[in-house]
């Protein structure tokens, strides 16, 4: 599935429906540390099991840095 | 040795009894709050944060780097101990700084946020627009909103209105290390809210700090003089301790200047003949 994470088209190894904690995993990132928004929606972590990717989702994946 | 008599005991109490630093439903046993950002290491961080006395310590949201892995800055950060200040750093307009808030608040679970919302990368001053804009939105959204601002009183009373819990009035710009610049604002600024006023930005070395909290303000918010010092950790300390003296120094109540000398030792009785 293609994705465009954080600004950049990327390819995945999931099939379209495949779940944000799956997209997250194939990331290789740990959950409690990211954020995630899909197409300008924020997806809270207690939904990230059932929220289905689509083709061509727009995905925002933050996490916490230093800062002041 | 001539036979004085023994010493009366001190009977002296700790005189240095102070409240805790109350934002909204938080409170704060430390005045100072530390920054994360610039700092050789992460442990280097960590042990900054322990020697500064702090308990509420900000950090950024950012995309992840998909090159990096691992670590987080949160492993190093004990949430036992420090209260974590999500910021909206570096975000130019208010749509964005309200989605950093948003992502913010669901990867901590806090309703902690430093608003921030700047109008150039050259001066990193705050958009007075955006921020009060967004403070609002923010603040009823069930945020906590710690506002950073210029040191207009004004604005800082607009930005109370619009439901800000701390104002965190620039003493000089992001990081520039030109201290306070202009005392006589942030005075007027704590005359004129309520909520805690907090020194934010600009503090270059320990009497900073401690001028700042001699004005009376609430706390300090700093980052790159700890950071970028040459010693981090020995400027942790001072910070901490110039923070304690300048607390301890506006509680005292200062004596009032003035323009001639006033003698400490009594005129009366002086050896000769005074002019």
């Amino acid at each position: 599935m293609q994705l465009v994470i954080n600004g950049e088209a990327r390819g995945f190894e999931l099939e379209p429906g495949a779940s944000v904690a799956a997209l997250i995993a194939a990331m290789g990132l740990r959950p409690e540390v990211v954020a995630v928004e899909v197409n300008g929606t924020l997806v809270p972590r207690s939904t990230h099991d059932e929220h289905a990717l689509a083709e061509g989702d727009r995905v925002e994946c933050v996490t916490l840095v230093g800062g002041g | 040795m001539n036979d004085l008599p023994e010493l009366p005991p001190s009977t002296a109490q700790n005189p240095c009894p102070d409240t805790p630093l109350v934002v909204g439903n938080h409170t704060f046993g430390s005045r100072l709050i530390l920054g994360t950002g610039k700092y050789a290491s992460f442990a280097q961080m960590r042990d900054a944060l322990a020697l500064s006395g702090t308990d509420c310590v900000t950090v950024a949201v950012r995309r992840v780097d998909m090159k990096e892995g691992g670590e987080s800055i949160l492993d190093y950060i004990d949430r036992d101990k420090y209260t974590i200040l999500p910021n909206t750093a570096f975000c130019f307009d208010a749509e964005t700084a309200l989605r950093t808030a948003r992502l913010a608040r669901e990867l901590l679970g806090t309703d902690l946020v430093k608003l921030e919302v700047l109008g150039d990368k050259l001066t990193l001053l705050p958009d007075p627009v955006d921020t009060l804009e967004s403070c609002e939105v923010l603040a009823n959204d069930g945020f906590t909103v710690m506002v950073y601002t210029s040191d207009d009183p004004r604005q800082a009373v607009r930005l109370e209105n619009a439901g800000a819990a701390a104002i965190m009035p620039a003493g000089s710009p992001i990081g520039s290390g030109q201290g306070v610049l202009n005392p006589n604002a942030i005075r007027i600024i704590q005359e004129l809210v309520s909520v805690p006023v907090i020194v934010d930005a600009g503090v270059g070395t320990a009497s900073d700090v401690t001028l700042a909290m001699e004005l009376g303000v609430d706390g300090v918010l700093l980052n790159s003089g700890v950071a970028l010092a040459s010693e981090p950790l020995r400027m942790a300390v001072a910070m901490r301790d110039a923070l304690t003296a300048g607390r301890n120094a506006y509680l005292a109540g200062r004596i009032p200047r003035k323009l001639y000398a006033n003698a400490s030792s009594p005129e009366a009785g002086v050896v000769g003949q005074a002019p």
